[in-house]
């Protein structure tokens, strides 16, 4: 990892071409960048450029002025353009001069990111060229991995520089002594920050970030990110928000262009492409030779499970034994602290990955990427590509390997996107009353706060602009007593009153509490995977277990039944059981591991690749240049049924085998199709046409009825403008919610955050199991008797966006209003086929868990009757 | 895929399942209740009232609604059975301060409950002592018919017995899911109720604390649905 330190926070030499350009909004910044170098730089630093035959980029100047003039700054940067660096040396600047006086405890610049493995590969790359300038700056890591006793002195003596995470800000900001460590603060510099600021994490990073500008109000902040459809948001995020009614306040933007453009093709493969699925097992030859044929390649795909099958693939075909490898988040540290290592010495030739690689992390010259199943979205696509070539002036190096006939659309959706250079739009969001709440305790764990005071300090960060007086006063409440109509807990309260009009912890033990629970990432609960032999009675399962391989989620492992083969960490595992919090497996001899079909693809297709794919479908003169079973596909597919306009949604109904089929191709992505599929079969079963169930994907949902739906049409009984009408987002969307297992995991996320369920207790540690049960109890229960309690409205909020995706939704059925183009056909048609395949391997959330039960029950009446036909 | 309905089965034929213990009739409901025919009595076990408020105490703020909301289901099962006798198999109050804790409204609803039918408190142990603002008859277990009823049970020879205390639930795995549901647990010498109680969670009947109780003996396993309490195939059921 250290063997080419230099390659991120360095600055390599200038481009000749210069096809580096930095522009900055100010004017007056702008002017100042002509202040010649040698006054700029002290002589230390502009020696060590100097060493290497180096100048600071126009960039790295830019941000040099704007923060002598303190101005907080966004920086847009590909990657490879010496980003951090430019974040770090106003900062190392500033304390190698050393004129600060000191009235803290001296911590001068507060570095955030994502990522803990960031932070700490970060912080190497930086002390390399702290050292080599002979500046005297210390620089530490803090992260849930740092020892106690190093976190406890960080408090009292911490160093100039500190690299962190978010979670970590909001512990140092509940401590007492808060004002004491920040009061020397100087600079914070957010990395990544695209990757964090439209979530729950980058809502409780704002309110830190508001609660530092308290503390040291002439902070100036530095924003690091990848190339954004929309930097405003971010540069409102860096600065304190006056007035929500008033336009937002934005900080200055600094943007480096990329060099050269990527070069992005479509994996062509000998073996047709399947009709469905993601695994691209058909192309695996042409990706191993793709492989060969380069330094290093990172093997990208969306899912974990499609990572170990590729992984297991592509070792199946290597018969030259090229060293590949697979890193994704699930597994142990240690395995993967060692595939970094040895992507780093170069003794690699591939590593299969998930989004654990997205982010900033240099591990070695990686010359190739290569992206198994669609990117589902264009800035994902650019971010990983960013990850070959790390010289700006060559192009990247990408190949997608589209799963299925769909995802070739998609694929070459993606690459005209980032042809034109076109981001996904992330969805600007109110920040979540779940974190708020969160936030309001550790704030009283630091000090007795005054609310007037707080909710002004609330609303100067972006994602709390909006809140209103009303909406922070019940959070208040929601955190003393729970915030509940019945006002039975008064005497209960966390929140007492403190000297004028503030409010103050009830006891130390609430601090105590908050300290262990806090943190906004609440993970499906996991499981360890521990390897055992596969000897040993059945009931004889505790035995003395070898390593563990890494975690899987429970939900997972529950569907499991001893002697169940599936992939992990590689290799081929059986099942043996469950004991306690880890799963046990032996290593299985079988060649055909039994891989779960779930998690098609985790991420759903982006609003902007399906607009495009739409288009794409829409226009037979683009069809020539894709491949030929495609194009084929989609020319059968006029002369079965029509392809849609583009503004279109088409909706196919024909007969199949004893059943109706309703197929409708909305584009909007599995999650929001899954929530549309619920709510359509609802509100088919009330017009009778007997609906049976149905099937969603990233482009389309099927639909299959007992009843003749195109007869039913036909005679009038049944209107599609009807049953597509937006009126489904009230009472049918209100009474699938009561029952959705979708909902009832969204709401626990909120419970766990917002603190009403500890994840830890003193003492204890409570397991996912035990909180998953308490929290469907909980939801249930307010659902009936407190509708308006604070916690399902933000579970509603988050469902919104999140898994039952019904934003996205209701924008869909807006659009589509009388652009409805229904086909009655005497069979499947061509475009259909995809989704049909896919009955009977997608598995999805919240069916009817009762059905599972009277079938279960319908076994046990069947055994006892004799009667074992079925 | 989603299977939305059955295609062989009305939705209200699993509402309640014929139980037996010691050649007794009894009805098991899917809400968790046992209702005994002969006896007219409807039989409860592990209300848990005022966990919600227990929990506050504590600073974890649960909802205050658990107990209105037990009481609403009770009612319900009231109204459908019309019993001259309620018994609650102990540990219907969470803790000892859990009477003194409780709404107006929820100790008026017990009241109207209590009215016209007799009222039995068995003592377990979260409770045991009852208020007596909660009025009823309180006792350390009763024996009807020859079944003794109580909060837990007695493991090794002494069957013939009613009881809860261990919150017995199921784990069901079938069709490539997996299901966790509360159920009845018996052998037809010795039933172990489900905990009623809106905020109560359960114990895997393939713990072992289950085994003094049943042995080797064929288990009898009823899991509580929405809809319905479904009997299901012990090979079928897993540990956690």
């Amino acid at each position: 990892m250290t063997t080419r330190p230099s390659a991120k926070a360095g600055a390599r030499k200038a481009p000749r071409n210069a096809a580096l350009v930095a522009t900055t909004a100010a004017k007056k910044v702008r002017r100042a960048r002509s202040t010649p170098e040698s006054e700029t730089l002290p002589p230390e630093i502009a020696a060590w450029f100097a060493r290497r035959g180096w100048k600071p980029r126009p960039h790295q100047l830019a941000l040099l002025d704007a923060a002598r003039e303190r101005r907080s700054t966004l920086l847009i940067a590909p990657t490879g353009a010496g980003k951090t660096l430019a974040g770090f040396l106003p900062s190392l600047i500033s304390i190698h001069n050393g004129r600060k006086k000191k009235t803290g405890a001296g911590l001068f610049t507060l570095y955030v990111s994502p990522l803990k493995a960031l932070a700490a590969d970060v912080e190497r790359n930086l002390t390399h060229p702290i050292e080599e300038m002979g500046l005297k700056v210390r620089t530490e890591t803090r992260t849930g991995d740092t020892s106690l006793a190093r976190r406890q002195r960080q408090r009292v003596k911490p160093p100039h520089i500190m690299l962190t995470t978010p979670e970590q800000v909001a512990l140092l900001l509940s401590h007492p002594d808060a004002p004491y460590l920040f009061a020397d603060l100087d600079t914070i510099i957010l990395d990544e920050l695209h990757a964090l600021a439209a979530s729950k994490r980058g809502d409780l990073l704002a309110l830190d970030l508001a609660r530092l500008r308290k503390l040291a109000p002439n902070v100036m902040t530095i924003g690091l990110s990848a190339t954004v459809a929309r930097p405003s948001e971010l540069r409102g995020y860096l600065v304190p928000q006056t007035d929500p009614e008033a336009e937002t306040r934005l900080a200055d933007i600094v943007t480096v262009k990329g060099g050269a453009k990527p070069v992005i093709e479509i994996l062509e493969a000998e073996n047709e492409i399947p009709w469905t699925g993601h695994t691209a097992r058909y192309a695996m030859r042409e990706v191993l030779e793709a492989i060969g044929k380069h330094k290093l390649s990172l093997v990208f795909v969306n899912t974990r499970m499609q990572a170990e099958f590729a992984f297991q693939e592509l070792w199946r075909l290597n018969e030259n034994n090229l060293p590949i490898a697979l890193h994704h988040g699930s597994l142990e540290a240690a395995q993967r602290k060692k595939v970094e290592a040895a992507m780093a010495a170069g003794k690699l030739r591939a590593v299969v990955a998930t989004s654990t690689l997205d982010l900033g992390i240099d591990w070695g010259d990686v010359d190739l990427v290569i992206h198994l199943g669609a990117p589902k979205g264009a800035s994902r696509l650019l971010q990983r590509i960013g990850r070959s070539n790390h010289r700006l002036d060559e192009p990247s190096q990408a190949i997608l390997v589209p799963g299925n006939r769909f995802e070739v659309l998609e694929c070459r959706a993606a690459q005209q996107a980032a042809e034109a250079g076109d981001q996904d739009a992330t969805l600007s969001r109110a920040g979540a009353l779940d974190v708020l709440a969160q936030h309001i305790l550790g704030m009283a764990c630091q000090a007795p706060f005054d609310p007037d005071t707080l909710f002004d300090e609330v609303r100067s960060a972006l994602p709390y602009a909006g809140l209103t007086r009303t909406q922070f006063d019940r959070t208040v409440d929601f955190v003393s007593t729970g915030g509940y109509a019945l006002k039975s807990y008064e005497r209960f309260a966390k929140l007492r009153p403190a000297e004028n009009g503030k409010l103050r912890v009830a006891n130390p033990r609430i601090v105590q509490q908050y300290r262990l629970n806090i943190g906004t990432i609440v993970d499906a609960p996991h499981l360890k995977v521990r390897l055992v032999s596969s000897r040993g009675g059945k009931k004889n399962i505790a035995r003395m277990g070898g390593r563990v391989l890494g975690e899987v989620e429970e939900y997972f492992a529950e569907q499991l039944t001893p002697g169940d083969t599936f992939v992990f960490a590689g290799q081929v595992l059986r099942f043996e059981g469950i004991r306690d919090t880890e799963v046990f497996v032996s290593r299985a001899a079988a060649e055909d591991p039994m891989v779960p079909s779930y998690d098609g693809g985790k991420f759903p297709l982006s609003t902007h690749l399906a607009g495009r794919v739409r288009a794409m479908l829409a226009d037979p003169s683009v069809w020539s240049a894709l491949p030929n079973p495609v194009a084929n596909w989609l020319e059968l597919q006029t002369e079965r049924s029509v392809v849609p306009a583009p503004d279109e949604v088409l909706i196919e109904t024909f007969p199949r085998g004893n059943r109706h089929f309703l197929v409708a191709y909305p584009f909007e992505g599995r999650l929001a199709h899954q929530t549309l599929g619920m709510l359509l079969t609802r509100r088919l079963d009330r017009i009778g046409a007997n609906p049976v169930g149905f099937v969603a994907n990233d482009y389309a949902l099927a639909v299959w009825t007992r009843g003749d739906i195109s007869t039913l049409i036909s005679e009038g009984k049944l209107s599609l403008a009807k049953l597509f009408d937006e009126d489904m987002l009230g009472d049918d969307l209100d009474a699938w919610l009561a029952e959705s297992a979708l909902m009832k995991r969204t709401f626990r996320l909120a419970a766990v955050i917002a603190g009403l369920i500890e994840r830890r207790h003193p003492g204890k540690v409570k397991s996912g199991r035990q909180v998953t049960i308490s929290t469907d109890l909980i939801y249930d229960v307010l659902r009936r008797h407190d509708p308006g309690h604070l916690l399902l409205e933000a579970a509603w909020a988050d469902a919104a966006t999140g898994l039952l995706d019904i934003k996205r939704l209701g924008t869909f059925l807006a659009r589509i209003k009388e652009r409805i183009r229904h086909q009655t056909l005497d069979h499947v048609s061509p475009l259909a086929v995809p989704v049909l395949l896919e009955i009977g391997v997608e598995l999805v959330y919240g069916q009817d868990r009762d059905a599972i039960l009277r079938d279960a029950a319908d076994e046990l009446i069947r055994e006892a009757t004799g009667d074992m036909r079925t | 895929m989603n299977m939305l309905k059955p295609e062989r089965i009305g939705l209200d034929d699993f509402a309640d399942q014929p139980v037996h213990v010691c050649g007794k009739a009894f009805v098991a409901h899917k809400s968790g209740a046992l209702f005994w025919p002969a006896e007219q009595a409807l039989i409860v076990s592990d209300l848990h009232l005022e966990k919600g408020s227990s929990y506050a105490a504590y600073g974890q703020m649960l909802p205050p609604y658990d107990t209105r909301e037990t009481l609403q289901k009770l009612a319900a099962l009231i109204d459908r059975y019309d019993p001259e006798t309620v018994i609650c198999l102990g540990d219907s109050l969470h803790d000892q301060g859990g009477a003194a804790r409780m709404d107006l409204g929820d100790v008026e609803s017990l009241r109207l409950l209590q009215e016209d039918r007799d009222w039995i408190w068995i003592t377990g142990n979260h409770d045991p002592k009852i208020d007596r603002m909660l009025a009823g008859y309180v006792m350390p277990e009763i024996v009807v018919g020859g079944i003794a009823l109580r909060h837990e049970p007695r493991p090794g020879a002494h069957t013939h017995e009613i009881a809860g205390h261990f919150h017995p639930a199921a784990r069901l795995v079938f069709h490539g899911t997996s299901l966790r549901r509360p159920c009845f647990v018996g052998n037809r010498l010795r039933l172990v109720m489900p905990a009623f109680g809106a905020f109560t969670g359960g114990l895997n009947i393939l713990n072992a604390v289950f085994e003094p109780l049943f042995g080797d003996d064929g288990l009898d396993v009823w899991m509580l649905g929405h809809e319905g309490l479904y009997p299901v195939a012990p090979r079928l059921l897993r540990d956690d």
